[in-house]
């Protein structure tokens, strides 16, 4: 029985020492490590967007009194509905114009900043990112009054040149084009700083190297600068589009997805139907819309991104 | 070590003492005994109208030892409906909270009945309008008590000398102060003819077609006037009805006369239009003439809030009541029911509509003859008829009689104005009224 007990005694002691020394190493890992101090983080994303997208996902499978579990059943009646697909339109019309406009502007942007001296480029970026900056529901209401149905600062202007008054947010055409118009200008500085960094980080050489082949100015834009800033191109304009399709404040604030729902986008018609509409497992189904499109977007894009990666 | 002995005499004071204590606990009456209570209020835009509701609630708390706790939620950003959102999905909140029009059926079934305590206050401060029983009662529970704070009638405000100049029409002779309304002419026919006037007077009346509340209760009452109804009071469909054609008929003429931007309009354009001195005439509660008052005061002194037109079913008006209603999760409903009975007496009621300066309307008969409309000035007697003292105007609210589940969506969704917009911008008839029953079908999903 001693002895027994005795190897009992061993086995056990043996067993805390080895499990002690292997969480010793597993802290002493630098991904153990990474783990636990990146935690707070997951543990907040948990929190504050995992679950409310679980819940969100929960409330779109309820029917509108939230009693009873219909399945796909929100979606269904979604597809039948003509304003549903007018809003579909609009969120792609959005997205992808502002999209592109905010790369374009940033791009060119970029390039004048990047070709400015070393020492006055400091003052051209602070300047630029001011709209970026500005909190967009703050700017949004200054551009409301410019565009004010009645008493607008642009409509006024023109006046003198014979122009107008022209329904910024009164037509559906010109409302849109409003809409777009404030997203751009709050976006381009964000495509512009990041298109800076990537246009920085070309090397010289190359551009050296262009120019003894004889390259134009065009030929050099072509060949060497994007393709060096494709991958920052993609990771810039994917995240601007995610962003941009559930873009609330912009619109709500400026037409509130009027004349006619003609500038509703997903959050604000969703808003629209859940909040304003009491009908929340709707409002959650018309939000969530957007996570597939969204994701087989990421997903393209994210696979180009890595095969150059690895192709590098 | 001494050991101390508890002797037997000892051991029966001390036991007869501690059970006494026990069972006279509950009827000792600290500080905060009757425990606590929180409200959710409307953060009301009149500066110092919040603190005769807060006085009010002070008051019954010393009373009654209940510790309270008030927070004044804006709607501004529709902050007050999140909140109500909020508090429904996590069951958890404020016990009393302040549900404007559509909310309080919109949470029915999560909301403690005040039936027992409606009873009393009726008997005492009146009976309530149709509207308020159509929007607070549901299968004869009451969801809430009217509240005063923050209801309204959003009739016309008119501009007295734009409308005796232009229109022809004398808007204090019509509604004299003291005395009952002499407007038998004033009709839909009447008012679309002083539009026409005003309008090529360069001095318009101000009525939005946007999405907002403001647009929507207008084109409500209008259509109520021509009896029109999208959905009736049973959930059947009437959109293709004779009575909505002639109200869509009618809207098509109005907006003829209007300004060109009113599908841009929200709940502030119509206010900047009075105070500003564009127009002729606003749909609105005494809000923008009190802004005129402290902005504009050569405006405001020739303002005058009055009836609505008359159209070929009746005289309706678009009366917005908020409700205080109590959440069912709420920990102290006796509490919360006599803090309501408290905030419904009529000297409470009154103490409220004076802070606001006439803005907020009792839902009670009794009391729409309050001193502080008879005195609000400039001009004396501005706000007489504001509160339908002589109840010539039927108080509705747009979209109704369908049942109100449906009708927040018809209302949510401004159906009406688009229909109005959508006839005006050169739709066909047909196309329209197709388009707005295919939206209808799609409010009766439950």
């Amino acid at each position: 029985m001693a002895d027994v007990a005795f190897q009992q005694g061993a086995v056990s002691g043996a067993a805390r020492t080895a499990k002690r020394s292997s969480l010793r190493r597993a802290l002493k890992r630098k991904s153990s490590a990474a783990f636990l101090m990146t935690l707070p983080l997951i543990l907040l994303i948990g929190v504050l967007v995992i679950y409310p997208a679980l819940y969100s996902l929960h409330l779109a499978t309820l029917n509108k009194s939230m009693a009873k579990f219909v399945g796909f059943g929100n979606f269904e009646f979604l597809f039948k509905r003509e304003t549903f697909w007018l809003v579909v339109k609009q969120s792609c019309i959005f997205a992808i114009s502002a999209v592109i406009f905010k790369a374009l502007i940033g791009f060119i942007v970029a390039h004048f900043v990047h070709n400015v001296p070393a020492n006055k480029q400091r003052k051209w970026r602070g300047m630029l990112l001011v709209p970026w900056v500005i909190p967009p529901a703050m700017s949004t209401l200054a551009w409301l009054w410019l565009f004010d149905p009645s008493y607008s600062a642009f409509n006024y202007t023109l006046s003198f040149f014979g122009i107008g008054p022209i329904p910024w947010t009164g037509d559906a055409m010109w409302a849109r084009f409003s809409v777009i118009l404030v997203n751009v200008w709050y976006g381009a500085p964000f495509f512009m700083i990041m298109y800076l960094a990537a246009l920085k980080s070309v090397p010289e050489q190359l551009y050296e190297a262009a120019a003894i082949d004889g390259a134009n100015w065009w030929q050099r834009i072509w060949y060497v600068t994007l393709p060096m800033m494709r991958n920052i191109i993609a990771i810039t304009t994917l995240f601007s589009l995610i962003v941009t399709f559930a873009n609330f404040d912009i619109v709500r604030i400026l037409t509130a997805g009027g004349p006619l729902d003609h500038t509703h986008i997903f959050a604000t018609w969703a808003f629209r139907v859940g909040i304003e509409g009491s009908d929340i497992p709707l409002g959650a189904s018309v939000s969530l819309f957007m996570v597939p499109i969204l994701a087989v977007a990421a997903i393209f894009i994210l696979r180009d991104v890595s095969k150059r990666g690895n192709e590098a | 070590m001494t050991r101390k002995k508890l002797s037997r005499r000892q051991f029966v004071a001390a036991t007869a003492l501690s059970s006494a204590a026990l069972i006279t606990a509950p009827y000792v009456r600290g500080a905060y005994a009757a425990g606590k209570l929180s409200m959710g209020f409307w953060d009301h835009w009149v500066p110092g109208a919040n603190k005769a509701s807060t006085d009010l609630v002070n008051e019954w708390a010393a009373k009654e030892k209940v510790e309270v706790q008030i927070d004044y939620i804006t709607s501004q950003g529709n902050k007050n409906l999140l909140t109500i959102a909020a508090e429904a999905q996590a069951k958890s909140g404020h016990d009393i909270f302040s549900m404007p029009t559509w909310w309080a059926h919109a949470n029915s079934e999560q909301l403690e009945s005040v039936n027992d305590i409606m009873g009393p206050i009726v008997a005492e401060n009146g009976e309530v309008n149709g509207t308020v029983k159509y929007l607070g009662q549901s299968e004869g529970k009451w969801l809430g008590v009217p509240a005063c704070v923050g209801s309204q009638i959003k009739g016309p405000c008119s501009r007295i000398d734009l409308m005796k100049k232009h229109a022809g029409i004398d808007v204090q002779e019509m509604y004299p102060a003291g005395s009952p309304p002499k407007a038998d002419n004033w009709t839909l026919d009447t008012f679309l003819k002083a539009a026409e006037a005003c309008h090529k007077a360069g001095v318009p009346f101000g009525i939005g077609l946007g999405e907002t509340t403001d647009s929507v209760d207008t084109c409500g009452a209008i259509f109520q006037s021509f009896g029109a109804q999208l959905v009736d009071a049973k959930g059947n469909l009437t959109v293709k009805t004779d009575a909505v054609r002639q109200a869509l008929e009618y809207y098509k003429k109005l907006i003829g006369f209007l300004p060109p931007d009113v599908a841009a309009w929200d709940d502030a354009s119509n206010n900047k239009w009075l105070v500003s001195g564009k127009g002729a005439m606003i749909m609105n509660p005494p809000s923008a003439w009190a802004v005129a008052k402290r902005d504009a005061p050569q405006v405001a002194e020739q303002c005058w809030t009055h009836g609505f037109p008359a159209g070929p079913k009746g005289r309706f008006a678009p009366f917005l009541p908020y409700f205080w209603s109590i959440w069912s999760f709420s920990k102290n409903k006796e509490a919360a029911k006599s803090l309501l009975v408290h905030l419904s007496k009529p000297a409470s009621i009154e103490k409220m509509v004076v802070a606001s300066g006439g803005y907020d309307l009792p839902a009670f008969e009794k009391l729409t003859t309050l001193k502080v409309w008879q005195e609000e000035s400039p001009p004396k007697g501005t706000l007489y008829h504001y509160p339908n003292p002589y109840n010539h105007q039927t108080l509705s609210i747009a979209t109704s009689p369908a049942p109100p589940k449906i009708a927040q969506q018809i209302y949510a969704q401004a159906t009406l104005t688009k229909m109005c917009l959508r006839f005006h911008q050169g739709e066909s008839m047909e196309k329209t009224l197709a388009w707005a029953e295919g939206e209808c079908e799609g409010f009766m999903r439950t």
